[in-house]
Protein backbone atom coordinates (compact mmCIF):
# COMPACT_ATOMS: atom_id res chain seq x y z
CA UNK A 1 0.00 0.00 0.00
CA UNK A 2 1.40 3.34 -0.73
CA UNK A 3 0.91 5.96 1.47
CA UNK A 4 2.11 9.86 0.48
CA UNK A 5 4.04 11.19 3.41
CA UNK A 6 2.57 14.32 5.29
CA UNK A 7 4.47 17.10 4.35
CA UNK A 8 4.34 18.32 8.25
CA UNK A 9 5.77 15.61 10.11
CA UNK A 10 7.19 15.72 13.75
CA UNK A 11 10.81 14.38 14.00
CA UNK A 12 12.08 13.90 17.22
CA UNK A 13 14.57 11.56 18.77
CA UNK A 14 12.07 9.10 19.77
CA UNK A 15 10.52 8.80 16.32
CA UNK A 16 7.63 10.64 14.06
CA UNK A 17 4.56 11.32 15.53
CA UNK A 18 1.35 12.64 12.85
CA UNK A 19 2.39 10.64 9.81
CA UNK A 20 -0.01 8.95 7.27
CA UNK A 21 0.54 6.13 8.67
CA UNK A 22 0.07 6.34 12.41
CA UNK A 23 -3.09 8.42 11.34
CA UNK A 24 -4.24 5.85 8.97
CA UNK A 25 -3.26 3.11 11.08
CA UNK A 26 -5.26 4.13 14.00
CA UNK A 27 -8.45 3.53 11.53
CA UNK A 28 -7.09 0.32 10.75
CA UNK A 29 -7.12 -0.40 14.93
CA UNK A 30 -10.70 0.36 14.54
CA UNK A 31 -11.94 -2.23 11.98
CA UNK A 32 -14.79 -4.23 12.78
CA UNK A 33 -15.91 -1.96 15.85
CA UNK A 34 -18.35 0.70 16.39
CA UNK A 35 -18.23 3.96 16.89
CA UNK A 36 -21.07 5.44 19.35
CA UNK A 37 -21.83 8.90 20.09
CA UNK A 38 -22.08 10.07 23.07
CA UNK A 39 -23.35 13.46 24.91
CA UNK A 40 -22.23 12.62 28.49
CA UNK A 41 -19.11 11.15 30.39
CA UNK A 42 -22.14 8.27 31.88
CA UNK A 43 -23.37 7.53 28.60
CA UNK A 44 -19.14 7.28 27.07
CA UNK A 45 -19.20 4.82 30.17
CA UNK A 46 -22.28 2.83 28.68
CA UNK A 47 -20.96 2.59 25.42
CA UNK A 48 -17.33 1.45 26.38
CA UNK A 49 -18.80 -1.34 28.94
CA UNK A 50 -20.77 -1.80 25.41
CA UNK A 51 -17.80 -2.87 23.62
CA UNK A 52 -17.52 0.28 21.53
CA UNK A 53 -13.88 0.77 19.68
CA UNK A 54 -14.24 4.38 20.33
CA UNK A 55 -16.76 7.50 21.35
CA UNK A 56 -17.90 10.00 19.73
CA UNK A 57 -18.37 13.34 21.75
CA UNK A 58 -20.97 15.70 20.87
CA UNK A 59 -23.30 18.53 23.09
CA UNK A 60 -26.16 17.11 20.72
CA UNK A 61 -26.84 13.80 18.87
CA UNK A 62 -28.06 14.72 15.14
CA UNK A 63 -31.59 13.89 15.80
CA UNK A 64 -31.74 16.33 18.13
CA UNK A 65 -29.50 19.06 16.63
CA UNK A 66 -32.37 18.62 13.80
CA UNK A 67 -35.34 19.15 16.76
CA UNK A 68 -33.66 22.26 17.96
CA UNK A 69 -32.35 23.97 15.10
CA UNK A 70 -29.65 26.70 15.34
CA UNK A 71 -26.16 26.46 14.37
CA UNK A 72 -24.64 23.36 15.51
CA UNK A 73 -20.68 24.02 16.55
CA UNK A 74 -17.89 22.40 17.99
CA UNK A 75 -18.92 20.79 21.96
CA UNK A 76 -17.99 22.96 24.95
CA UNK A 77 -14.09 22.10 26.21
CA UNK A 78 -15.10 21.47 29.34
CA UNK A 79 -17.51 18.85 27.84
CA UNK A 80 -15.38 16.86 25.68
CA UNK A 81 -12.60 16.70 28.47
CA UNK A 82 -14.92 15.16 30.35
CA UNK A 83 -15.70 12.32 28.03
CA UNK A 84 -11.78 11.89 27.03
CA UNK A 85 -11.33 11.59 31.56
CA UNK A 86 -14.39 8.99 31.50
CA UNK A 87 -13.32 6.15 29.01
CA UNK A 88 -9.87 4.56 28.04
CA UNK A 89 -10.90 3.91 24.83
CA UNK A 90 -10.31 6.84 22.22
CA UNK A 91 -12.23 9.70 22.10
CA UNK A 92 -13.43 11.38 18.51
CA UNK A 93 -15.07 14.80 18.38
CA UNK A 94 -16.50 16.52 15.58
CA UNK A 95 -15.61 20.47 13.81
CA UNK A 96 -17.55 22.09 11.32
CA UNK A 97 -16.85 21.75 8.07
CA UNK A 98 -13.91 24.23 7.28
CA UNK A 99 -13.43 25.42 10.48
CA UNK A 100 -9.73 24.71 11.27
CA UNK A 101 -9.56 26.47 14.76
CA UNK A 102 -12.35 24.19 16.09
CA UNK A 103 -9.95 21.44 14.99
CA UNK A 104 -6.92 23.09 16.52
CA UNK A 105 -8.76 23.34 19.92
CA UNK A 106 -9.67 19.56 19.84
CA UNK A 107 -6.14 18.55 18.91
CA UNK A 108 -5.14 20.57 21.90
CA UNK A 109 -7.76 18.40 24.51
CA UNK A 110 -6.04 15.42 23.53
CA UNK A 111 -9.03 14.13 21.15
CA UNK A 112 -7.97 11.22 19.03
CA UNK A 113 -9.61 11.66 15.72
CA UNK A 114 -11.55 14.72 14.55
CA UNK A 115 -14.95 14.27 12.63
CA UNK A 116 -15.04 17.37 10.00
CA UNK A 117 -19.05 16.83 9.81
CA UNK A 118 -21.86 17.43 8.06
CA UNK A 119 -23.94 17.48 10.89
CA UNK A 120 -22.73 20.29 12.24
CA UNK A 121 -23.23 23.72 10.60
CA UNK A 122 -20.54 24.39 8.12
CA UNK A 123 -17.90 27.45 8.88
CA UNK A 124 -16.89 27.38 4.92
CA UNK A 125 -19.10 27.43 2.11
CA UNK A 126 -16.04 26.48 -0.18
CA UNK A 127 -12.69 24.89 1.51
CA UNK A 128 -12.88 22.01 4.13
CA UNK A 129 -9.97 22.02 6.47
CA UNK A 130 -6.35 21.17 5.43
CA UNK A 131 -6.06 18.16 7.51
CA UNK A 132 -1.98 17.57 6.74
CA UNK A 133 -1.77 20.98 9.08
CA UNK A 134 -2.58 18.62 11.57
CA UNK A 135 -0.87 15.82 14.32
CA UNK A 136 -4.59 14.80 15.04
CA UNK A 137 -6.17 12.18 12.61
CA UNK A 138 -9.64 13.18 10.19
CA UNK A 139 -12.37 11.12 9.43
CA UNK A 140 -14.35 12.65 6.57
CA UNK A 141 -18.04 12.18 4.99
CA UNK A 142 -18.10 11.35 1.61
CA UNK A 143 -21.72 10.42 -0.90
CA UNK A 144 -19.60 9.27 -3.66
CA UNK A 145 -15.61 7.93 -4.59
CA UNK A 146 -15.06 11.44 -5.65
CA UNK A 147 -15.99 13.39 -2.55
CA UNK A 148 -14.16 10.66 -0.82
CA UNK A 149 -10.52 11.02 -2.93
CA UNK A 150 -11.29 15.01 -2.49
CA UNK A 151 -11.43 14.59 0.86
CA UNK A 152 -8.13 12.55 1.02
CA UNK A 153 -6.22 14.55 -0.96
CA UNK A 154 -6.86 17.15 1.75
CA UNK A 155 -5.60 14.71 4.36
CA UNK A 156 -8.37 12.48 5.80
CA UNK A 157 -7.12 9.59 6.86
CA UNK A 158 -10.42 7.75 7.15
CA UNK A 159 -13.70 8.35 5.29
CA UNK A 160 -17.19 7.46 6.82
CA UNK A 161 -20.51 7.19 4.14
CA UNK A 162 -22.32 10.23 4.95
CA UNK A 163 -26.07 8.68 5.48
CA UNK A 164 -28.44 10.57 6.53
CA UNK A 165 -27.66 11.50 10.33
CA UNK A 166 -30.00 11.86 13.00
CA UNK A 167 -33.07 10.41 10.56
CA UNK A 168 -32.75 6.39 11.72
CA UNK A 169 -33.53 5.77 8.45
CA UNK A 170 -30.46 3.75 6.93
CA UNK A 171 -32.10 4.05 3.02
CA UNK A 172 -29.00 7.30 2.61
CA UNK A 173 -26.10 5.12 3.93
CA UNK A 174 -27.26 2.47 1.91
CA UNK A 175 -26.89 4.58 -1.18
CA UNK A 176 -23.56 6.20 -0.37
CA UNK A 177 -21.95 2.85 -0.13
CA UNK A 178 -23.14 1.41 -2.98
CA UNK A 179 -21.94 4.27 -4.87
CA UNK A 180 -18.82 4.68 -3.31
CA UNK A 181 -18.16 0.66 -3.59
CA UNK A 182 -19.59 0.22 -7.58
CA UNK A 183 -17.18 4.08 -8.08
CA UNK A 184 -14.63 1.53 -7.16
CA UNK A 185 -15.26 -1.38 -9.37
CA UNK A 186 -16.07 0.94 -12.61
CA UNK A 187 -12.22 2.28 -11.66
CA UNK A 188 -10.93 -1.51 -11.99
CA UNK A 189 -12.54 -1.87 -15.21
CA UNK A 190 -10.40 1.22 -17.03
CA UNK A 191 -7.19 1.14 -19.17
CA UNK A 192 -5.00 3.63 -17.97
CA UNK A 193 -6.00 6.55 -20.93
CA UNK A 194 -9.69 6.16 -19.66
CA UNK A 195 -8.31 7.05 -15.74
CA UNK A 196 -7.22 10.34 -16.80
CA UNK A 197 -10.87 11.08 -17.52
CA UNK A 198 -12.32 9.41 -14.69
CA UNK A 199 -9.99 11.23 -12.51
CA UNK A 200 -11.34 14.45 -14.04
CA UNK A 201 -15.17 13.41 -13.62
CA UNK A 202 -14.35 12.09 -10.39
CA UNK A 203 -12.55 15.99 -9.74
CA UNK A 204 -10.35 14.11 -7.92
CA UNK A 205 -6.25 13.95 -8.23
CA UNK A 206 -5.05 11.31 -10.99
CA UNK A 207 -2.71 9.89 -8.60
CA UNK A 208 -5.21 8.78 -6.02
CA UNK A 209 -7.52 7.23 -8.81
CA UNK A 210 -5.02 5.51 -10.14
CA UNK A 211 -4.20 4.28 -6.65
CA UNK A 212 -7.48 3.16 -5.94
CA UNK A 213 -7.93 1.60 -9.39
CA UNK A 214 -4.51 -0.66 -8.67
CA UNK A 215 -5.63 -1.72 -5.21
CA UNK A 216 -9.65 -2.16 -5.85
CA UNK A 217 -10.54 -0.28 -2.39
CA UNK A 218 -9.75 3.22 -0.53
CA UNK A 219 -6.63 3.76 0.26
CA UNK A 220 -7.98 4.49 3.98
CA UNK A 221 -10.01 2.97 6.13
CA UNK A 222 -14.14 3.20 4.90
CA UNK A 223 -16.95 3.32 7.60
CA UNK A 224 -20.32 3.81 7.47
CA UNK A 225 -22.55 6.21 9.10
CA UNK A 226 -25.97 8.56 9.17
CA UNK A 227 -28.92 6.73 9.98
CA UNK A 228 -28.04 2.98 11.84
CA UNK A 229 -30.69 2.35 14.38
CA UNK A 230 -30.56 -1.69 14.35
CA UNK A 231 -27.79 -4.58 14.60
CA UNK A 232 -29.68 -5.81 11.10
CA UNK A 233 -28.56 -2.09 9.93
CA UNK A 234 -25.01 -2.21 11.19
CA UNK A 235 -24.71 -5.99 9.70
CA UNK A 236 -26.20 -4.65 6.30
CA UNK A 237 -23.47 -2.26 6.16
CA UNK A 238 -20.84 -4.49 6.60
CA UNK A 239 -21.96 -6.99 3.92
CA UNK A 240 -21.98 -3.68 1.27
CA UNK A 241 -18.50 -3.63 2.04
CA UNK A 242 -17.91 -1.07 5.28
CA UNK A 243 -15.00 -1.77 7.69
CA UNK A 244 -17.16 -0.70 10.82
CA UNK A 245 -20.33 1.56 12.22
CA UNK A 246 -20.64 4.78 13.40
CA UNK A 247 -23.99 5.05 14.94
CA UNK A 248 -25.10 8.27 16.60
CA UNK A 249 -28.52 9.00 17.87
CA UNK A 250 -29.25 5.09 17.11
CA UNK A 251 -28.20 3.91 20.53
CA UNK A 252 -29.12 6.88 23.39
CA UNK A 253 -32.61 8.03 21.22
CA UNK A 254 -33.30 4.29 22.07
CA UNK A 255 -35.70 2.41 24.63
CA UNK A 256 -32.81 0.32 25.93
CA UNK A 257 -29.60 1.84 24.98
CA UNK A 258 -26.76 -0.44 26.79
CA UNK A 259 -29.12 -3.78 25.52
CA UNK A 260 -29.18 -1.72 21.83
CA UNK A 261 -25.33 -0.67 21.64
CA UNK A 262 -23.98 -4.55 22.55
CA UNK A 263 -26.26 -5.86 20.02
CA UNK A 264 -24.99 -3.80 17.61
CA UNK A 265 -21.54 -4.86 18.14
CA UNK A 266 -22.07 -8.00 17.87
CA UNK A 267 -24.23 -7.79 14.84
CA UNK A 268 -20.81 -5.74 13.29
CA UNK A 269 -18.95 -8.71 14.44
CA UNK A 270 -20.81 -11.32 13.06
CA UNK A 271 -22.14 -9.49 10.30
CA UNK A 272 -22.37 -12.04 7.83
CA UNK A 273 -23.69 -14.60 10.21
CA UNK A 274 -27.66 -14.51 10.22
CA UNK A 275 -28.51 -16.49 13.26
CA UNK A 276 -25.89 -14.41 15.49
CA UNK A 277 -27.79 -11.41 14.02
CA UNK A 278 -31.59 -12.79 14.72
CA UNK A 279 -30.19 -13.96 18.45
CA UNK A 280 -29.07 -10.24 19.09
CA UNK A 281 -31.95 -8.38 17.88
CA UNK A 282 -34.55 -9.97 19.69
CA UNK A 283 -36.17 -8.14 22.84
CA UNK A 284 -34.21 -4.80 22.60
CA UNK A 285 -36.95 -2.52 23.15
CA UNK A 286 -38.10 0.91 20.73
CA UNK A 287 -35.75 1.59 18.53
CA UNK A 288 -35.43 5.66 17.75
CA UNK A 289 -38.36 6.67 15.96
CA UNK A 290 -37.04 7.41 12.35
CA UNK A 291 -37.63 10.09 9.75
CA UNK A 292 -38.62 9.58 6.03
CA UNK A 293 -35.83 11.51 4.12
CA UNK A 294 -38.68 12.90 1.70
CA UNK A 295 -40.29 14.64 4.34
CA UNK A 296 -36.68 16.47 4.87
CA UNK A 297 -36.86 19.73 3.62
CA UNK A 298 -34.04 20.49 1.78
CA UNK A 299 -32.07 22.90 4.00
CA UNK A 300 -32.00 20.26 6.24
CA UNK A 301 -30.66 17.24 4.43
CA UNK A 302 -26.96 16.93 5.98
CA UNK A 303 -25.01 15.06 2.78
CA UNK A 304 -25.81 17.60 1.06
CA UNK A 305 -23.07 19.82 2.85
CA UNK A 306 -19.52 19.50 1.70
CA UNK A 307 -17.69 20.07 -1.63
CA UNK B 1 4.82 -29.18 9.74
CA UNK B 2 5.49 -28.11 6.09
CA UNK B 3 2.80 -25.55 6.01
CA UNK B 4 1.05 -24.19 9.07
CA UNK B 5 -2.36 -23.09 9.40
CA UNK B 6 -2.01 -20.14 11.43
CA UNK B 7 -5.48 -18.27 12.85
CA UNK B 8 -5.97 -14.63 13.22
CA UNK B 9 -9.09 -13.67 16.34
CA UNK B 10 -11.36 -11.96 13.98
CA UNK B 11 -13.64 -10.30 16.30
CA UNK B 12 -12.56 -6.55 15.70
CA UNK B 13 -8.98 -4.87 14.41
CA UNK B 14 -6.60 -4.91 11.79
CA UNK B 15 -7.47 -8.88 10.80
CA UNK B 16 -6.64 -8.64 7.28
CA UNK B 17 -3.07 -6.86 7.55
CA UNK B 18 -2.27 -10.09 9.46
CA UNK B 19 -4.13 -12.75 6.91
CA UNK B 20 -1.59 -10.61 4.05
CA UNK B 21 1.59 -10.66 6.29
CA UNK B 22 1.22 -14.58 7.29
CA UNK B 23 0.36 -15.97 3.70
CA UNK B 24 3.08 -13.99 2.25
CA UNK B 25 5.20 -15.13 5.53
CA UNK B 26 4.47 -18.73 3.96
CA UNK B 27 2.00 -20.01 6.38
CA UNK B 28 -1.68 -20.54 5.38
CA UNK B 29 -4.38 -17.74 7.55
CA UNK B 30 -7.24 -17.80 8.62
CA UNK B 31 -9.76 -15.86 10.60
CA UNK B 32 -10.86 -17.10 13.94
CA UNK B 33 -14.12 -16.34 15.55
CA UNK B 34 -16.12 -19.41 16.68
CA UNK B 35 -14.53 -22.28 19.05
CA UNK B 36 -14.34 -24.69 16.62
CA UNK B 37 -12.10 -22.29 14.45
CA UNK B 38 -10.02 -22.03 17.53
CA UNK B 39 -9.75 -26.05 17.57
CA UNK B 40 -8.80 -26.34 13.84
CA UNK B 41 -5.55 -24.03 14.01
CA UNK B 42 -2.05 -24.56 14.61
CA UNK B 43 -1.00 -21.21 15.96
CA UNK B 44 -2.81 -17.59 16.42
CA UNK B 45 -2.16 -13.97 15.83
CA UNK B 46 -4.31 -11.75 18.48
CA UNK B 47 -4.25 -8.35 16.21
CA UNK B 48 -4.16 -4.74 16.91
CA UNK B 49 -7.61 -3.21 17.44
CA UNK B 50 -9.26 -2.28 20.93
CA UNK B 51 -8.54 -4.84 23.68
CA UNK B 52 -11.47 -4.11 26.08
CA UNK B 53 -13.93 -4.56 22.60
CA UNK B 54 -11.56 -7.57 21.54
CA UNK B 55 -12.00 -9.20 25.13
CA UNK B 56 -15.74 -9.07 25.57
CA UNK B 57 -16.46 -10.38 22.57
CA UNK B 58 -13.97 -13.42 23.16
CA UNK B 59 -16.17 -13.84 26.47
CA UNK B 60 -19.08 -13.21 24.92
CA UNK B 61 -18.55 -15.35 21.52
CA UNK B 62 -17.08 -18.19 23.96
CA UNK B 63 -13.45 -18.32 22.57
CA UNK B 64 -11.88 -16.54 25.63
CA UNK B 65 -11.52 -20.20 27.70
CA UNK B 66 -11.13 -22.09 24.46
CA UNK B 67 -8.01 -20.06 23.21
CA UNK B 68 -6.69 -20.05 27.06
CA UNK B 69 -6.67 -23.79 27.01
CA UNK B 70 -5.12 -24.06 23.87
CA UNK B 71 -2.15 -21.42 24.30
CA UNK B 72 -2.02 -22.79 27.81
CA UNK B 73 -1.04 -25.77 26.01
CA UNK B 74 1.54 -25.03 23.94
CA UNK B 75 -0.07 -23.61 20.86
CA UNK B 76 1.79 -20.94 19.66
CA UNK B 77 0.58 -17.39 19.84
CA UNK B 78 1.96 -13.81 18.54
CA UNK B 79 0.11 -10.75 19.52
CA UNK B 80 0.47 -6.92 18.08
CA UNK B 81 -0.58 -4.03 20.57
CA UNK B 82 -4.10 -5.62 21.69
CA UNK B 83 -3.13 -8.79 20.69
CA UNK B 84 -0.17 -8.00 23.72
CA UNK B 85 -2.41 -6.90 25.86
CA UNK B 86 -4.87 -10.22 25.81
CA UNK B 87 -1.43 -12.13 26.36
CA UNK B 88 -0.13 -10.58 29.03
CA UNK B 89 -1.31 -12.12 32.69
CA UNK B 90 -1.27 -8.85 34.23
CA UNK B 91 -2.42 -5.35 32.85
CA UNK B 92 -1.60 -1.69 34.03
CA UNK B 93 -4.82 0.62 33.06
CA UNK B 94 -7.31 -1.50 31.89
CA UNK B 95 -10.82 -0.92 32.14
CA UNK B 96 -12.55 -2.66 35.50
CA UNK B 97 -12.75 -6.61 35.13
CA UNK B 98 -11.00 -6.19 31.59
CA UNK B 99 -9.77 -9.90 31.15
CA UNK B 100 -7.14 -11.68 29.21
CA UNK B 101 -5.85 -14.77 27.76
CA UNK B 102 -2.71 -14.98 29.32
CA UNK B 103 -0.12 -16.76 29.01
CA UNK B 104 2.38 -14.39 29.33
CA UNK B 105 4.13 -13.66 32.29
CA UNK B 106 4.06 -9.91 32.06
CA UNK B 107 2.66 -6.78 33.02
CA UNK B 108 1.65 -4.64 30.39
CA UNK B 109 0.77 -1.12 30.68
CA UNK B 110 -2.28 -0.26 28.14
CA UNK B 111 -1.90 2.96 25.79
CA UNK B 112 1.77 3.57 27.78
CA UNK B 113 2.61 5.99 25.58
CA UNK B 114 -0.59 8.47 25.23
CA UNK B 115 -2.82 9.13 22.88
CA UNK B 116 -3.11 9.03 19.46
CA UNK B 117 -1.48 12.67 19.20
CA UNK B 118 1.67 10.65 20.78
CA UNK B 119 1.56 7.63 18.27
CA UNK B 120 4.24 7.74 16.46
CA UNK B 121 7.01 5.15 14.76
CA UNK B 122 10.44 4.74 14.72
CA UNK B 123 13.57 2.02 14.07
CA UNK B 124 14.07 -0.39 17.22
CA UNK B 125 16.43 -3.47 17.12
CA UNK B 126 14.76 -6.76 17.85
CA UNK B 127 16.25 -9.66 18.85
CA UNK B 128 16.16 -12.81 16.35
CA UNK B 129 15.31 -10.18 13.47
CA UNK B 130 18.49 -10.24 11.56
CA UNK B 131 19.53 -7.41 9.11
CA UNK B 132 18.23 -3.61 9.48
CA UNK B 133 16.02 -2.47 12.57
CA UNK B 134 12.69 -2.68 12.23
CA UNK B 135 10.61 0.17 11.49
CA UNK B 136 8.18 -0.30 14.25
CA UNK B 137 4.55 1.78 14.04
CA UNK B 138 3.18 2.23 17.37
CA UNK B 139 -0.48 3.42 17.48
CA UNK B 140 -1.70 4.57 21.52
CA UNK B 141 0.75 1.47 22.26
CA UNK B 142 1.36 -0.71 25.52
CA UNK B 143 4.81 -1.34 26.64
CA UNK B 144 5.79 -4.28 28.69
CA UNK B 145 6.06 -2.58 32.22
CA UNK B 146 7.48 -5.79 34.26
CA UNK B 147 8.75 -9.23 32.99
CA UNK B 148 8.75 -12.54 34.45
CA UNK B 149 12.21 -15.21 34.71
CA UNK B 150 10.97 -17.13 31.46
CA UNK B 151 10.63 -13.96 29.62
CA UNK B 152 13.30 -12.66 26.90
CA UNK B 153 13.07 -9.23 26.21
CA UNK B 154 13.63 -8.67 22.77
CA UNK B 155 13.28 -5.26 21.92
CA UNK B 156 13.32 -1.89 23.69
CA UNK B 157 12.53 2.27 22.51
CA UNK B 158 16.25 3.94 22.02
CA UNK B 159 15.23 7.62 22.77
CA UNK B 160 12.87 10.34 23.63
CA UNK B 161 10.45 10.02 26.96
CA UNK B 162 9.72 6.70 26.58
CA UNK B 163 13.38 5.88 26.26
CA UNK B 164 14.52 1.92 27.71
CA UNK B 165 10.62 0.69 27.25
CA UNK B 166 10.39 -2.76 26.37
CA UNK B 167 8.68 -3.27 23.06
CA UNK B 168 8.77 -6.54 21.89
CA UNK B 169 9.16 -10.31 24.34
CA UNK B 170 9.02 -13.63 23.63
CA UNK B 171 8.29 -16.30 26.20
CA UNK B 172 9.09 -20.11 24.17
CA UNK B 173 6.05 -20.45 22.13
CA UNK B 174 4.87 -16.90 22.55
CA UNK B 175 5.78 -13.46 20.83
CA UNK B 176 4.25 -10.26 21.74
CA UNK B 177 4.95 -6.41 20.38
CA UNK B 178 3.59 -3.44 21.44
CA UNK B 179 4.13 -2.42 17.50
CA UNK B 180 2.45 -3.21 14.11
CA UNK B 181 4.74 -4.83 11.71
CA UNK B 182 1.69 -5.79 9.83
CA UNK B 183 1.39 -2.08 8.80
CA UNK B 184 4.60 -1.65 7.24
CA UNK B 185 5.12 -5.11 4.47
CA UNK B 186 8.03 -5.63 6.68
CA UNK B 187 7.33 -9.77 6.80
CA UNK B 188 10.60 -10.18 9.17
CA UNK B 189 8.75 -10.36 12.59
CA UNK B 190 5.93 -12.74 11.14
CA UNK B 191 8.48 -14.94 9.45
CA UNK B 192 9.75 -14.97 12.78
CA UNK B 193 6.65 -16.50 14.55
CA UNK B 194 6.05 -18.99 11.18
CA UNK B 195 9.33 -19.99 11.76
CA UNK B 196 8.49 -20.32 15.46
CA UNK B 197 5.17 -22.40 14.56
CA UNK B 198 7.29 -24.96 12.14
CA UNK B 199 9.64 -25.28 14.89
CA UNK B 200 7.06 -27.11 17.34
Amino acid sequence: MSVPSAPLENESSSGSTGTARVKRGMAEMLKGGVIMDVVTPEQAKIAEDAGAVAVMALERVPADIRKQGGIARMSDPDMVEGIVNSVSIPVMAKARIGHFVEAQVLQSLGVDYVDESEVLTPADEAHHIDKWAFTVPFVCGATDLGEALRRIAEGAAMIRSKGEAGTGNVVEATRHMRQIRSDIRRLATLDETELFVAAKELRAPYDLVAEVAKLGKLPVVLFTAGGIATPADAAMMMQLGAEGVFVGSGIFKSGDPARRAEAIVKATTFYDDPDVIAKVSRGLGEPMVGINISELPADQRYSDRGW
Amino acid sequence: MPQPQIGVLALQGDVREHLYALEAAGARAVPVRRPSEVEAVDAIVLPGGESTTISKLARTFEVLEPLRERIGGGMPAYGSCAGMILLADRIEDGVEGQETIGGLDVTVRRNAFGRQVDSFEADVEVDGVPGDPVHAVFIRAPWVEAVGERVEQLARVKGGPADGRIVAVRQGHLLATSFHPELTGDLRVHALFVELVKGR
